[in-house]
């Protein structure tokens, strides 16, 4: 079937509201608007207010009770707008969501699953460019996961609604508008990583919005003779070190594609592990693209020069693989 | 609400249509612009709400700051920013008034003390409040007035802010741009209490409401607030009651309120409303309209040709500004 992420997570929510009597949704605009970025439209008509809830400009109140939901017996699906107005909510999600669990004895869990909007790209400038998905994955006790497929975008609100604790849904704004087909939606998860590319001489890990550009990556790089591996995160935290190392050790060699700012980035953390854990196996020094060490620019030509891209993928590909550049 | 507008004068009515048929025809052409793909990101119109800044911006001083989010254009500009200055940082280039970085959101100037641009909503609100506290620490007799929507009411940033402000008596004068809608969600649906001013009431700030669609009324508020915050050094809260006869954004389909209903608020348009008043008293006449319209329109047509003119910063230069450069 061909469809959008957008019409694809649309799907996963209906079929959610549909299924279980206590999912309900709520987040600024979901309801008369339809959605910022349109996702619930039409959902307010077909599952009224009550399931498709408006709330106020209260990112704090609303996440906050949508955790207090969660423990009191529903399934939540909170939408905070994009991960930039999250901030107005960390406090809820890594002082509360994350911690009851732990801080209870175990006594209280939070089945919550909150949505967001994240990433660059459409000049929106420094206050609405975020990509901040490695601040809650260093948050034990949350579960963060990225879809990057259409059949991710369809499957894994439903896996998610599984979770007895907090997961946290960062959907990529570049993905929402683009088509595709979508197969089966069973191969959806939460857990594993998945290689979208078999190859055998370098690993490219990503995630979300930057599978498409990833894979592009390796298609160009092909005509330089290397065959690339692009391994899809999925799951943010945990992380899949088994399928990771896996990978790395067949390729011996990785490079990390993250739109996080460099320093401190997820891209930074999985380095790591691969240093810890596949030391000898590796042939070429790790290496990673991320975003440049700047507030995201207004203008078309800053931005893109900020962010990974497919020039930038290649670029670090030859230059790991002893190509010249 | 509307005060009587018999005692405006030639001279005062002349300046305030001109201020509002500048902000509404550069807006247009942003628009247009938009359409052109030449301004990008998101763009958010004032059209509409034109009085409220107009009808401000003349009571405060030079040595004021201003606060405001990311409809600002009208009030950037009538704070004193030139329209060249504005168009060029709508182009994102060198010559605009954030050096090209910020866009239509993040409009700033220090020399105008002109604090943004803030595209959070509430995240202006403490800004001014700490503006305020460094001009009280520091015995200085400015003001910081803070401009939001109505949908700022609803976070947790506006109650902390007024508290402080009225708390430590800071000098803010907190400036309600109640246009009825946060985006797609209609006031009524979202505060349970929809008279935004008795909510500053009851931090003990004086508060009032004002005709936001009428330049007098919203004067007339604006004057007596800022005289009183000059004299009791207390901060003050003003509900200005608007409309935003345009989009949220240049991406919402409006699907949330009904054509008749800005009709309506169309036939308060604030520019027609304050000209049929100044005819009917014979304060001005068609030829002193088309003055301010060509007069506009030549500006306009040198923004754009300033912005088309300016210069795309190199790439070598992204990481810049990140940190100050000479310490
Ligand atoms: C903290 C935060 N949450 C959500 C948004 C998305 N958003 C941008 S403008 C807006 C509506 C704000 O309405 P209001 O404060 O009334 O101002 P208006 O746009 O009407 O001028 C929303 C929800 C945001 N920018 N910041």
């Amino acid at each position: 079937m061909t469809t959008t992420y957008r019409e694809a997570m649309r799907a996963a929510l209906r079929q959610a509201l549909q299924e279980d009597e206590r999912v309900f949704l709520m987040g600024e605009d979901v309801g008369r608007y339809g959605g910022c970025y349109a996702i619930s439209q039409g959902l307010q008509q077909e599952f009224g207010e009550t399931r498709i809830r408006d709330t106020p400009l209260s990112e704090s109140a609303f996440v906050g009770a949508g955790i207090g939901a969660a423990l009191g017996g529903m399934r939540p699906i909170v939408e905070v707008m994009t991960v930039n107005f999250s901030l107005l909510c960390l406090d809820q999600i890594v002082n509360t969501a994350a911690t009851l669990r732990h801080m209870s004895g175990g006594q209280f869990s939070v089945p919550l699953v909150i949505r967001m909007t994240t990433g660059a790209g459409r000049q929106l400038a420094a206050q609405h460019s975020h990509s901040l998905e490695c601040w809650y994955a260093h948050v034990p006790g949350l579960r963060v996961i990225a879809p990057a497929t259409l059949e991710d975008m369809r499957g894994m609100l439903r896996l998610a609604l599984e979770d007895p604790d907090p997961v946290i849904i960062f959907e990529h704004n570049a993905l929402y508008n683009r088509e595709g087909e979508l197969t089966e939606v069973a191969v959806a998860d939460i857990r594993r990583a998945a290689i979208r590319r078999p190859g055998k001489d370098i690993t490219l890990i990503c995630y979300g919005g930057n599978l498409h550009k990833t894979l592009e990556a390796a298609t160009a790089s092909a005509e330089s003779g290397i065959d690339a591996e692009v391994l899809d995160l999925r799951s943010l935290r945990p992380l899949d070190d088994e399928t990771i190392l896996a990978s790395v050790r067949k390729t011996r060699r990785a490079i990390i594609v993250d739109e996080g700012w460099h320093s401190g980035s997820l891209a930074a953390e999985i380095g790591m592990r691969i240093a810890e854990q596949a030391f000898y196996d590796l042939d070429a020094p790790l290496a990673r693209v991320c975003t440049a060490e700047v507030p995201i620019p207004y203008p078309r030509h800053l931005e893109q020069a900020a962010l990974p891209q497919v020039e930038s993928i290649v670029g670090k590909v030859r230059e790991v693989m002893g190509q010249n550049v | 609400m509307s005060a009587p507008t018999s005692q405006v004068s030639r001279e005062q009515g002349l300046r305030w249509l001109k201020d509002m048929i500048r902000v509404r025809r550069m807006e247009e052409k942003c628009a247009e612009l938009y359409g052109q793909e030449k301004i990008r990101g998101f763009l958010h119109l004032y059209i509409g709400e034109e009085a409220v800044a107009a009808g401000s911006m003349p009571e405060l001083s030079a040595e004021d700051a201003v606060v405001a989010t990311y409809r600002e254009h009208g009030h950037a500009l009538l704070r004193g920013i030139s329209m060249n200055a504005i168009m060029a940082e709508m182009y994102g280039k060198r010559e605009g008034c954030s050096g090209g970085r910020g866009g239509s959101m993040h409009l700033f100037d220090a020399k105008t003390r002109f604090y943004g641009g803030n595209a959070i909503v509430s995240g202006g609100l403490p800004l001014a409040v700490g503006l305020a506290l460094a001009d009280k620490m520091q015995n200085r007799q400015r003001i910081s007035v803070c401009f939001f929507g109505e949908g700022a009411v609803a976070e947790g940033e506006f109650h902390e802010s007024l508290n402080l402000a009225a708390l430590w008596q800071l000098p803010v004068l907190f400036i309600c741009e109640n246009n009825l809608y946060a985006m797609g969600t209609a006031l009524a649906r979202s505060e349970s209490v929809t008279d935004i001013h008795r909510k500053a009431e009851s931090y003990g700030i004086y508060s009032s409401a004002a005709d936001g669609m009428d330049v007098v009324s919203v004067n007339t508020a604006v004057r007596a607030a800022v005289t009183r915050i000059r004299e009791d050094k207390k901060p003050a809260f003003l509900e200005m009651r608007t409309y935003r006869f345009r989009a949220h954004s240049m991406f919402d389909p409006e699907l949330y309120r009904d054509r008749e209903e800005v009709d309506q608020w169309k036939q308060l348009c604030p520019i027609a409303t304050l000209t049929a008043q100044m005819k009917a008293q014979q304060l001005i006449d068609d030829r002193d309209i088309d003055g301010i319209e060509k007069d506009t329109a030549a500006e306009i047509h040198s923004a754009v040709e300033f912005a088309e003119g300016g210069h795309w910063e190199p790439v070598e230069d992204l990481t810049r500004d990140v940190y100050t450069e000479s310490r």
